[in-house]
């Protein structure tokens, strides 16, 4: 392995592979905060230098967190088509880049790849890329997978419609969900954070979900999205569950820090295949978000990047229906500005899909980002170029409960009306059906959430 | 005639005061304005009365579901995209926030009150939000003035920092602070010198604790702004707080705003916490209630 190079005069070394790695990244504060990002722009480039040499065998045998110290790690590297792998194993950074973005490689060929990759591949290819490298790689990836409906196909683009209340309240979130619903937001999955996690709160939250499903024969999915072992309680007390939602990290210690494992997540998997009322295969639901390691002071000295894509590794496992990242919830000192969280949500998406998971994205902001919605709505342009699967939708982009901003109902109607993208088939028909779409797009009557009050 | 005008006048000034004049003046900063008619302000119209819906299906259930939610529900649409109005309000909420988070706190603010100031590791509120490890520590300079200003081994050391939230601790701070002090005192227990810290995050009650040596230390943080406010503070307390002591040590009240908490209550809240600290020689989880 080489570990150093020349630019424009000056040697750059750097000691070991998650050195390249780290380095390598686009500037992100998190890196920073951690002590890894490079401390020029020069030494930036002079790391994708090196890592663009480096081969897919070399990361294949670098894990970034060992694989005796780690179950993220193991999992990952026991379920590498070893087939697969060997075709790919000599191939540089650079040239499955190359590859990747290549006419004679289509989408079949990179999810038939994706089983031959570890998640320190996928981190690394990402960050050879620019960010219309990172839209036009991820939009050649279909990913479909099936809970009620089939999410991912091509020309769909789906939304979560997360109804929050600051209390729970069943009125609030009633009239949060019909006003999404109204405007066509709803299609991946009707979802709740709850306030309380406790096994009545997300009992009575499913109860009312499954109830305006039925009242309106609605062809979705609902979620509430409480702590792994309160919604398996949840279910074993006979909750209408279609899904089972967890948080969680690339490594096991942050994993340990949400309170979960491998084996947890694979009772949850069992359960809802036993016991939850969606039809799957797919049936759990993840949210991830670069930096939450660090928070949690379980990144092992890994970059964010890196520690993400070794989310989306543990993720399939699980053989998800969502994943979406949470990009920019989690505050400046991980992602600065827009500029950071538009990079960041374009890394997240092609990660996920060349990992070969259903990807979507939250594409959110706090208050103390220097980022505004302008930028979120750019990014969801972007995002929706991409092939993302679906985008998270809340009433006018205000989150009341978690306090931050994402995109609005609205978002949901405009962009699939400008990027030529339509609802999942079954719940475009039940739009056209209620007379929310017609023609394809929205009706003289869609926004009035009480068109579901018709006295 | 000139008589009704003058009435009328009088009538708008009178109106305006009630509403807070404030606002008037800083926009008579930029430019003159002729005020024919009260002037509304867009932050504070109540979006639960709000339905924008033209012709709804069934406007009593839509309003009266809307009573359970502040979420921005029933606000229409021109085409796909949102009206002029909630949208601007939208913008208006979050210019409030952003505000709240990257303004400094006034040296007036502190200069009227009387505060000396301390400030963390942080060089700039830039390095602030970035760097929160920086925001928890006091360098030797700032240290040797904090010892310098302040009495040691006060039974209760009470500091005021900017936070998240400028404006939270602007609006709240003072009032809080003198209930407090007026509610200890009630109770037999003196304060050390009060002081503001800025680029403080909470943990910062830490380093102070380890120069000043209170019994029990508090602060009077901002929070990190919503739309809904951005002059929320919380007030963090902490008995013999030091440097790597357990997070569930520290008592923590929050949501100090008018629409919340309001100021003069919370301090008189906090008084009595504080003193159940100092009987029971504990905080936190270890507090007994």
């Amino acid at each position: 392995m080489r570990l150093q190079t020349r630019i424009s005069g000056a040697t750059y070394s750097f000691k070991d592979l998650n050195e390249v790695l780290a380095k390598a990244n686009e500037e992100k504060s998190g890196d920073k905060l951690a002590g890894l990002a490079a401390t020029s722009v020069t030494e930036m480039v002079a790391a994708k230098e090196v890592l663009a040499g480096i081969t897919l065998a070399d990361l294949r045998n670098n894990p970034a967190v060992p694989y005796e110290k780690d179950e993220v790690t193991r999992l990952d590297q026991d379920s590498v088509n070893e087939t697969i792998y060997a075709e790919l194993k000599n191939l540089t950074v650079a040239e499955f880049r190359e590859w990747l973005l290549s006419y004679e490689v289509r989408g079949e060929d990179i999810i038939r790849a994706s089983r031959g990759l570890t998640a320190e591949m996928v981190a690394a290819v990402a960050k050879l890329m620019s960010n219309l490298d990172l839209i036009y790689a991820a939009g050649k990836i279909t990913i479909i997978a099936h809970c009620n409906t089939t999410i991912g196909e091509p020309g769909v683009l789906a939304f979560r419609l997360q109804p929050n209340h600051t209390t729970d309240n069943l009125d609030g979130i009633r009239i949060s969900t019909l006003e999404g619903l109204s405007y066509g937001s709803g299609d991946a999955l009707i979802g709740l954070n709850p306030v309380n996690d406790t096994v009545e709160s997300l009992v009575n939250i499913l109860n009312l979900f499954q109830e305006i499903k039925e009242t309106y024969q609605i062809p979705t999915q609902n979620c509430v999205l409480g702590h792994v072992t309160t919604q398996m309680e949840a279910v074993k007390k006979g909750a209408p569950a279609d899904m089972i939602f967890q948080s969680i990290a690339g490594s096991e210690k942050g994993n340990t820090a949400f309170g979960l494992n491998a084996s947890i997540l694979a009772e949850a998997q069992d359960l809802m295949l036993k016991e939850g009322t969606a039809t799957g295969p797919n049936v759990m639901y993840f949210e991830t978000g670069q930096g939450a390691e660090l928070s949690s002071d379980a990144h092992h000295g890994v970059d964010q990047v890196t520690m993400e894509a070794r989310c989306y590794g543990f993720a399939k496992h699980f053989n998800p229906f969502l994943v979406n990242t949470v990009v920019g919830f989690i505050g400046p000192e991980y992602l600065y500005d827009s500029q950071q969280v538009i990079r960041a949500g374009l890394e997240d998406l092609f990660m996920g899909k060349l990992t070969g998971i259903s990807m979507g994205v939250d594409a959110c902001y706090t208050n103390h980002m220097k980022a505004d919605q302008n930028d979120i709505e750019n990014l969801s342009v972007l995002l929706g170029t991409a092939g993302c699967n679906y985008l998270i939708t809340v009433p006018q982009g205000d989150d009341i409960m978690l306090n931050y901003q994402s995109l609005g109902y609205h978002e949901a109607a405009t962009l699939r009306e400008l990027l030529n993208k339509r609802p999942i088939p079954e719940f475009a028909a039940w739009l056209e059906k209620m007379g929310i779409y017609e023609d394809g797009r929205l009706s003289r009557i869609a926004g009035d959430a009480s068109l579901f009050f018709r006295k | 005639m000139v008589d009704m005008e003058s009435k009328i006048k009088q009538l708008i000034a009178a109106v305006l005061n009630e509403m807070g004049v404030e606002n008037l003046e800083l926009a008579g900063e930029s430019q003159a304005v002729a005020v024919t008619e009260p002037l509304t302000d867009l932050t504070t119209e109540d979006l639960r009365e709000q339905l924008l819906v033209p012709e709804p299906e069934n406007r009593e259930a839509y309003l009266k579901f809307k009573q359970a939610t502040v979420s921005r529900i029933g606000i229409w649409r021109t085409g796909p995209r949102y009206l002029t109005r909630p949208q601007l309000r939208f913008r208006a909420d979050h210019a409030v926030a952003q505000d709240a988070v990257f303004k400094d706190v006034s040296t007036e603010f502190l200069k009227e009150w009387g505060l000396p100031e301390i400030k963390t590791r942080c060089a700039d509120k830039d390095e602030f939000l970035t760097r929160p490890d920086l925001g928890r520590e006091l360098d030797a300079e700032n240290a040797t003035l904090l010892k310098k200003s302040c009495q040691e081994k006060a039974r209760v050391q009470i500091y005021v920092a900017d936070g998240l939230s400028s404006s939270a601790v602007e609006r709240n701070a003072k009032d809080t602070y003198q209930a407090l002090v007026q509610g200890l005192k009630g109770h037999g227990v003196e304060v050390g010198t009060p002081f503001f810290l800025r680029y403080g995050r909470v943990p910062a009650m830490d380093a102070v604790a380890d120069i000043l040596h209170p019994e029990v230390t508090v602060v009077l943080i901002g929070e990190r702004p919503g739309l809904a406010t951005a002059e929320s503070m919380s007030c963090y307390m902490a008995h013999n707080a030091t440097t790597g002591m357990p997070e569930a040590n520290r008592t923590v009240l929050s949501n100090i705003h008018q629409g919340g908490i309001p100021a003069v209550e919370a301090g008189a809240h906090i008084a009595d916490v504080v003193k159940k600290m100092l009987d029971q020689k504990a905080s936190g989880l270890n507090l007994k209630k």
